[in-house]
């Protein structure tokens, strides 16, 4: 198949256009006169041959390789470090934890690799490189795609796939319903005629190069689209606890990342309320805690004044409001609390999230009651679904469903901290100036709590009931104009990459003379240009389709093709 | 019903195992047997049927060598057999017979664990009653039966029995470690994979990985071989012994890694693009760099350095094989590494 390695000048005529999607750079490097960095360099460049050498050697096949090289290796840092964009509580606690690496990875952008300037370097340089071969290659392809088919070869029986045969039938004759018949076959037909013998010419699979040319450059629509739909849209997430509305605003969002085109004011005005959650697990069987389902029961409103409905959220079933997609990409519980202060009066009321640590849904969280009196209060723990003893005699969540909850705390007396002026995350307490609760034999209190129990603080601090538990979905909020591009370009790329794969040229030619006897002599031959078809097949469907109508004159000097067998051990040997 | 499958495809699974490892241990006496054998020695009855030219008789005999010796080679690309100038030992005859007899044992032991796995991968489907993809043990299994079934295919298409060893070996060591370690009793899918993008995603990752798998090992015999070929060319004398010797040469091998290769490219890419779109169907996102995207991305980039490798003056051959390693290497990496310490939003390995 690979033919390149016995032509390697790269393409030698204007018509040599089979060829696949690996040696896409050829071109490049024809135009350039050869591997690039052979070649010494001249004593002094002018700017202009500075300039031009530089763009031969970008565009140079293995200078492409060397950058596809790099960004594999370049990509690899952020599946190891955690990212900003993914997930940036990791990335704060992994800063906590290695305080050193922080300013050099920060400055290296390890926390933000992909989109970093060293990576973005590697992908624009490999998208010009691309440019820069396939522009040429696509003008190459645009004179070949005009050109005639090639002229027959001066021994046809030399080829693989070759018959003959004697006819009664005149020399043009032949010739006309060859021609007929390979443009039927919708081949390109030239016909000519040398010195009284008549050639017919045909060729097919044109598409392999055209297919290889359209998957490089649907590459470059993808990548361009994709970028061009971030650029202009936003992503946002949000956690919405049932019973609760979320309004598509700026403020309601967890967590908001507009594209740097995007416009604020672009936001659709829906607002939804997660009226309730559903979500059931394998009760039996050895997929015992196995999520089986979740889903959301939404009133969505489209806009102020708009009549409300209704809708099913689920993973796989997003909604969508004015090409604004609402996503179900998570849920969890939200223990429902009341704080009383060292005053008797609430301080704080109501469902706090708590984030799923693991699939039993065992639950970290973190409450502040910041207008508890004398002091403030907070709290930090776990919530247990389904609680229970493990091994070890450690408490554990044996199920995810909220069989037997139970919300173990740690509670602190003291500052929470929240006036200082930097922004504080709601699931991390700091407890730098706060006071641990503590046992009166001085070891750390644990708040064991079920439904509807109290504990009291002591010493006059406050209480805490744990009520009961709400869940919470998580909303994934994305709007993408224009992702049909990327979506066309896709298809694209996939239909190219498949006819630069299964496209295979073949070239006909049918050459019919009178003889000294006066009888026609018909020859037929075909050529492939990459392997895996049977040029032997489609000789012998030509031949029985020009011979079929004379019927009688089948006078057969020749033997006919070799049988069958042999074409699949022939392929092995043409390639 | 569901119990019963569940057994069939369990017992399956095991029955498998043992006709696989069988069927190793005749491709390892393949390859002992063919030790001491020089590069062009010939069975007897394989001289004898391919002196008397195309006799349709012969077609039994000649199938019978038609992967491994010089013979076949000759045979497959219609070029006259020269018979051996050296006199033959009677036990050199007897040896390739044998070697090549433990070779055809081998491979319908190999046809045999196919079908026994494929029974095994299907009842595992009827029992869970969807598509046997939902975790780790299943990924291992549907996996190694995608690259048995290539090996297979290429066994029809293109004679690679040379390949038989290397393939059995992995084919046991994966159902191994899948039936011992990996496994898990059948649990219903988690709600991110009810959807039919699961059927086209996985599948289409799955006969890739099978044919990534099978070009690798193809890979490392190129280069085996091809080192073997260059010490032969700086030493005349060195006796051209062995099973390596006597499967096609270096370039053979190499284009049967190509094509394979170049088969299963498309479809890898296809598989990402399909998870890009199920991905912003689910996720509401096209990419997110999440690990497994990640690491799915930097095979495809390998992979696609090697096609171009390929055609690069001074990248092909030796060179190009070890990229097309790198690429596997990664492949491996994204499947065992990420599924099992990986993060992010494809962790169904049920680990």
């Amino acid at each position: 198949m690979r033919r390149q390695s016995e032509r390697p000048s790269g393409v030698s005529r204007p018509d040599d256009f089979a060829r696949t999607a690996d040696d896409a750079y050829v071109v490049g490097e024809q135009q350039g006169g050869g591997p690039p960095d052979r070649r010494p360099l001249p004593p002094a460049l002018r700017p202009i041959e500075f300039a031009r050498w530089i763009w031969r050697q970008l565009t140079s096949m293995r200078t492409a390789l060397v950058l596809l090289f790099l960004l594999a290796l370049a990509s690899i840092p952020g599946s190891l470090i955690p990212q900003t964009r993914i997930s940036p509580s990791e990335v704060a606690s992994f800063k906590q934890r290695h305080p050193d690496l922080v300013t050099l990875f920060d400055r290296l952008g390890l926390f933000n690799v992909y989109s970093s300037v060293w990576f973005g370097a590697i992908y624009l340089l490999l998208m010009i490189s691309l440019l820069g071969c396939i522009v040429p290659r696509a003008r190459v392809y645009a004179r070949a795609a005009r050109a005639r088919p090639p002229k027959a070869p001066r021994r046809l029986d030399r080829l693989g796939a070759y018959e003959t045969w004697t006819t009664d039938e005149s020399a043009s004759e032949v010739a006309t319903r060859a021609r007929g018949l390979l443009k039927s076959q919708r081949r390109r037909v030239d016909a000519y005629d040398v010195d009284g013998t008549q050639v017919v010419a045909a060729e097919k699979g044109y598409l392999r190069e055209a297919g290889n040319l359209v998957f490089h450059l649907a590459l470059l629509v993808v990548l361009v689209g994709v970028a061009v739909t971030g650029l202009y849209g936003f992503k946002g997430r949000v956690a919405v606890i049932t019973g609760n509305s979320f309004q598509n605003a700026l403020v309601s969002y967890d967590d908001f990342t507009p594209g740097s085109q995007f416009d604020i004011a672009n936001l659709a005005p829906f607002t939804l309320t997660v009226d309730d959650f559903h979500v059931s697990w394998a009760r039996s069987g050895v997929g015992r805690g196995t999520p089986t389902g979740f889903d959301a029961d939404l009133t969505v409103t489209d806009h102020p004044g708009a009549q409300p409905y209704n809708y099913d959220l689920r993973v796989n079933h997003p909604l969508d409001v004015d090409g604004t997609s609402v996503f179900l990409i998570g849920h969890g519980y939200a223990p429902v609390v009341t704080v009383k202060d060292g005053d008797g009066n609430v301080a704080y009321s109501g469902p706090v999230i708590f984030l799923p640590q693991n699939s039993s849904f065992l639950s970290f969280g973190v409450i502040k009651a910041p207008d508890a009196s004398p002091t403030q209060l907070g709290f930090q723990g776990y919530f247990f679904p389904t609680a229970d003893i493990c091994t070890g005699n450690v408490p554990c969540s044996t199920f995810p469903d909220a069989d037997n909850p139970v919300l173990s705390l740690i509670a602190y007396s003291g500052n929470l901290g929240l006036d200082k002026g930097a922004a504080q995350s709601v699931y991390v307490l700091d407890t730098q100036d706060m006071k641990q609760i503590k046992t009166a034999d001085g070891k750390p209190r644990a708040l064991i709590l079920s439904k509807g129990e109290t504990a009291d603080l002591g010493d006059g601090v406050g209480s805490i009931r744990f009520d009961g538990y709400e869940r919470w979905a998580q909303l994934q909020v994305s709007r993408q104009p224009g992702k049909l591009v990327p979506l066309v370009g896709v298809l694209a790329a996939i239909a190219g990459l498949l006819g630069s794969l299964f496209v295979r040229p073949r070239r006909t030619w049918v050459r019919s003379r009178t003889d000294e006897a006066g009888r026609t002599v018909v020859e037929v031959a075909a050529l492939d240009r990459v392997s895996g078809g049977d040029p032997k097949a489609h000789v012998a469907e030509v031949v029985a389709r020009l011979r079929g109508p004379t019927g009688p004159d089948d006078a057969d000097p020749q033997p006919r093709s070799q049988p069958k067998p042999e074409a699949r051990e022939d392929e092995e040997s043409s390639t | 019903m569901t119990e019963t499958m569940a057994h069939l495809s369990n017992n399956a699974m095991y029955a498998a195992t043992i006709v696989y490892t069988l069927a190793m241990f005749c491709h390892v006496a393949e390859w002992a047997l063919a030790r001491s054998l020089p590069a062009d020695a010939v069975a007897d009855a394989d001289a004898a049927a391919l002196a008397a030219a195309a006799a349709p008789a012969s077609a039994v005999a000649a199938s019978a060598v038609v992967t491994s010796s010089p013979a076949a080679e000759a045979m497959s690309t219609g070029r006259p057999i020269v018979p051996p100038a050296a006199p033959r030992t009677r036990s050199a005859a007897d040896d390739v017979e044998r070697s090549d007899r433990y070779g055809r044992i081998g491979l319908s032991l190999t046809v045999l664990g196919v079908l026994i796995q494929a029974v095994g991968v299907i009842s595992r489907g009827i029992a869970a009653q969807r598509v046997p993809w939902g975790n780790m043990y299943e990924f291992a299994i549907t996996g190694s039966l995608a690259v048995a079934v290539a090996y297979l295919f290429l066994v029809r298409k293109y004679h690679v029995r040379w390949l038989g060893l290397p393939v059995t070996g992995f084919l046991v060591l994966v159902l191994g470690i899948a039936v011992i370690v990996l496994y898990r009793p059948i649990s219903p899918l988690v709600p991110a994979l009810h959807s039919y993008w699961l059927m086209i995603h996985v599948s289409s990752a799955a006969i890739a990985g099978g044919a990534f798998t099978v070009g690798a090992i193809a890979s490392v015999l190129y280069l085996v071989r091809s080192r073997l070929e260059a010490k032969a060319a700086a030493n005349p004398d060195l006796p051209r012994r062995g099973f390596l010797w006597r499967a096609p040469d270096a370039e053979s091998i190499d284009r049967v890694a190509y094509r394979v290769h170049a088969f299963a490219f498309p479809l890898w890419t296809f598989a990402v693009l399909c998870g890009a779109i199920w991905a912003q169907y689910a996720w509401g996102r096209f990419w997110g760099w999440d690990p497994k995207e990640v690491w799915a991305f930097i095979t495809w980039v390998a992979y696609a350095a090697y096609l171009h490798a390929r055609a690069t003056a001074g990248w092909q051959g030796r060179a190009a094989a070890y990229v097309a390693l790198c690429g596997y290497a990664t492949f491996l990496f994204n499947f065992v590494g990420i599924n099992l310490f990986g993060s992010g939003f494809h962790t169904y390995s049920g680990m």
